[in-house]
């Protein structure tokens, strides 16, 4: 046998059946677990969107313009994600570094206008025990927040991790960044659909 | 197996490491895998102890041996425990323990992921039982069905205690699914593609595959139901606009599947079995395994049958109730194929044979109650009475209980070196077969007559209290079995026969290496040309799939030139971390930040720990 390692390789010393990475195979499998995670929340919202039996509706609060706002942030940070992996891939340590940290700057951003976002509705008189629609609401888009979160943090210490040597993260380690980068992508599409059920949906009528 | 003795001696040298640390952190899939059966088994005990209790209670009428509330605990925990605390561990157990060794691999992707789900798996289940000390455990059913949870009829933490545990074993169940799909798909051995994968490794996939997807709809369903009891959003309450059934959806979409989860690690068992000790191939490898993989899919498509008296309308209740009667298609397979594995061979009835042929035989009586309650009229009749009682025993006992037992005394010689004693498991299988049926077997009656489920107790008047007492004498039979099954297990990790490499001239990959195995499984890592290839390289004469004349047999490699991943505290560190934060919550939802730093700091030393000692070419 050519190698004698077992387990979690340096990536692209062991052969694996399949040929993916053990990390990346990993990731893809928990995504999909993920979308069972956020379909049942997003199934709960659909249930309960114009169940309320008193207001706030949906239409009363959702503020289009603004999240229209946040959703080109945030999508526009899946771009940045995915200049860091080629800069990484092609070696160039200076935008490496400076496309990891927009794309965590970018979902900070999204994170703010959340925060907005969620205060504007409190003082609206949405909490989320006012009614089915506020528990749906920010459960759901509480968890996306809290992914979004996750990612961020994630980003940022790829960021610091990249100043432990001058040379950033080398090429070999690529990976790293690409699992990053598929979390945060996934994030990202969640989003989209997050919008488009909730937001642009919702306010109908 | 005339280097038994040997081989012992060689296993004993390469793991050891010993001593309560060298287990803390251990990675080794084979420990991890002891640890989740010794656990398990612990909790079996427990939970068989609930409902020993419960049988105690019910043995006569009008009794007051425990009172309405203990009783209520008692069932829920019950189920609870047994459920996730001894089923599923034990399935973890066997896919640990197994998977590596089937597939011809040193250990699974992630052996420190391993360990963190077993960590989380002990913690959660410690969380949730500690509810008994803590004013008492949960007591609305395993079901938990809206209204007996909100805060109004379940006042104090008992629900609290319930939905914090679940979701760490969540958690941990997911982290192991993770890891085994991983494992699974990408670790096999040179030439062992799907299609030759041994039964038991690919219902492991299967339920590895139902897991990853719904677990995380139990998750979402823990979640609203936590938010609804601490922050009154009103997921559940109807005077809000809210909606009790949407529990009832989101519990039945994961607990469908986990139905499977808890059998079909016992069907891959008995499927290495009975090809064993009947010596012949498995009777239609490629329908067995996609009857696996289609019971797997319609699980998803099935959930409603458990709500059919809640009112869903008659064309939601049609199409569950087709797609209910769908599944005995692909089960009918199995069970057929099984028949048809056994049938003209030269059987041998050695314990594990006897607890597969038992697994058969109860499996079908259950499956066929089942078929009977997935006519609505018929459920409509049986709703929560003891016939679903029973039908559910003698597919979760009759079927999981008695595969996990086969493979208990089947693996048994593999994991320590040593038979279990063939008379005591003979007599233990009789005693449990006995004692199931007479458990479980008047449950039908009594639940045909009318009796309901999770009664305290009943009137003399009402004609129940024979068949009652004969289910107690079958749970004292029972008792009486298990405890033969611990002396069993003693008796032969001290004088056992000693096994040698291959005590039942078996199938596949694990009988190939010492008993038990080394540290690194395989010196050789093996090259694969069929479905069976370890009888196929003793018996080349019979086999199907000849490897090329050109191969050459694997290279042996020094073991000291192997490295296996050292050894990691961090896995317990993060589960403690998540435990206490779960544990926290009931506190106070703002102390649980503690434990959320324990797990960050955790999570850090994790990602930062060299996984093990650099390569040298």
């Amino acid at each position: 046998m050519a190698t004698h390692s077992t387990t979690a390789p340096h990536e692209g010393h062991l052969a694996t059946t399949t040929g993916l990475d053990h990390r990346k195979l990993l990731m893809w499998t928990f995504l999909a677990s993920e979308c069972l995670f956020f379909g049942s929340l997003i199934a709960t919202f659909l249930l309960f969107k114009d169940a309320s039996v008193s207001g706030p509706t949906p239409q009363e609060v959702l503020n289009i313009p603004v999240t229209s706002t946040s959703t080109f942030v945030l999508l526009t940070s899946s771009l940045s994600m995915v200049l860091a992996l080629a800069a990484i891939q092609r070696g160039d340590i200076v935008s490496s570094r400076v496309w990891i940290l927009a794309t965590a700057v970018l979902g900070a951003t999204f994170l703010g206008f959340q925060v907005f976002e969620f205060k504007e509705f409190v003082d609206e008189g949405l909490k989320p025990s006012t009614n089915v629609f506020g528990a749906s609401f920010f459960t759901l888009t509480g968890f996306h927040g809290a992914h979004v979160t996750v990612g961020v943090i994630w980003l940022m210490s790829l960021f610091i991790y990249s100043f432990k040597s001058k040379d950033g993260i080398p090429a070999s380690k690529s990976l790293d960044v690409e699992l990053a980068g598929l979390y945060w992508h996934f994030v990202d599409i969640v989003w989209v659909v997050i919008f488009t059920v909730v937001y642009l949906i919702s306010s109908l009528e | 197996m005339a280097s038994a003795e040997g081989a012992i001696g060689a296993a004993g040298h390469a793991s050891s490491e010993s001593g309560v640390w060298s287990w803390i952190t251990t990675v080794d899939h084979k420990r991890i895998g002891v640890l989740y059966g010794v656990s398990a088994l612990l909790f079996f005990l427990l939970g068989g102890s609930e409902a020993f209790l419960i049988r105690m209670q019910l043995a006569s009428a009008d009794a007051d041996l425990i009172s309405s509330g203990v009783f209520s605990q008692l069932f829920t925990m019950h189920a609870l425990t047994m459920v996730f605390l001894a089923i599923m561990p034990l399935g973890a157990a066997f896919f640990n323990f197994l998977i590596p060794l089937q597939i011809g691999a040193r250990d699974v992707a992630f052996p420190r992921l391993n360990a963190l789900s077993y960590w989380l798996f002990l913690f959660g289940a410690i969380l949730l039982n500690s509810s008994f000390v803590f004013g008492g455990a949960p007591d609305a059913g395993w079901f938990a069905y809206a209204n007996l949870t909100s805060t109004t009829y379940s006042p104090g933490d008992s629900m609290d205690f319930f939905t914090l545990g679940l979701l760490v074993l969540g958690v941990s169940s997911l982290a192991a699914a993770l890891n085994f799909v991983v494992t699974i798909l990408n670790m096999r051995a040179p030439g062992m593609t799907l299609m030759r994968m041994p039964v038991f490794t690919w219902m492991a996939l299967v339920v590895s595959f139902l897991l990853t997807f719904a677990i995380p709809i139990l998750t979402v369903g823990l979640v609203e139901l936590l938010f609804w009891r601490f922050f009154d959003m009103p997921f559940f309450s109807a005077e809000f606009g809210g909606d009790p059934l949407l529990w009832q959806h989101i519990f039945w979409l994961f607990g469908h599947p986990e139905v499977y989860i808890l059998i079909l690690p016992a069907m891959g068992i008995i499927s290495e079995i009975l090809p064993t000790f009947s010596r012949k191939p498995l009777f239609g490898y490629t329908a067995v395994v996609f009857a696996g993989v289609s019971i797997g899919f319609l699980g998803f498509a099935v959930w409603a049958h458990h709500m059919f008296t809640v009112g869903l309308g008659p064309v939601a209740i049609a199409a569950f109730s087709a797609s209910t009667l769908l599944i005995a298609v692909p089960t009918g397979i199995k069970v057929f194929n099984w028949i048809f594995t056994v049938w003209g061979g030269s059987v041998d009835l050695r314990t594990p044979m006897l607890f597969s042929l038992g697994f058969v035989s109860l499996f079908v009586i259950g499956g066929l109650s089942g078929i009977m309650h997935a006519s609505p009229p018929i459920d409509r009749q049986q709703q929560d009475t003891y016939f679903i009682v029973a039908h559910l025993h003698y597919v979760l006992f009759g079927g999981s209980i008695m595969g996990l037992m086969a493979g208990i005394y089947f693996w048994f010689p593999k994991l320590t070196g040593r038979m279990m004693g063939e008379g005591l498991g003979v007599i233990h299988f009789w005693m449990m077969f006995i004692g199931m049926n007479v458990t479980f077997g008047p449950m039908h009656l009594v639940g045909i007559l009318g009796m309901p489920r999770r009664i305290y107790t009943y009137s003399e008047s009402s004609g129940w209290e024979f068949l009652n007492q004969l289910e107690s004498m079958g749970a004292v039979i029972l008792a009486v079995g298990m405890i033969i099954f611990a002396v069993n297990i003693f008796r032969s990790l001290r004088n056992g026969e000693v096994a040698g490499n291959d005590p039942w001239d078996a199938r596949t990959l694990e009988w190939s290496i010492s008993s038990p195995p080394p540290v690194y499984n395989f010196d050789a890592v093996p090259v694969v040309y069929s479905k069976d290839p370890f009888w196929d390289q003793k018996y080349p004469d019979l086999a199907h799939d000849k490897p090329p004349a050109d191969a050459v047999a694997p290279v042996a490699d020094d073991p000291a030139s192997i490295h296996m991943p050292n050894p990691s505290y961090w896995p317990i560190v993060v589960a403690f971390g998540v435990t206490l934060m779960a544990g926290l919550v009931i506190v106070n939802p703002y102390l649980a930040f503690i434990g959320g730093a324990i797990t960050m700091m955790g999570t850090y030393g994790w990602i930062f720990e060299p996984a093990g000692p650099e390569e040298h070419h």
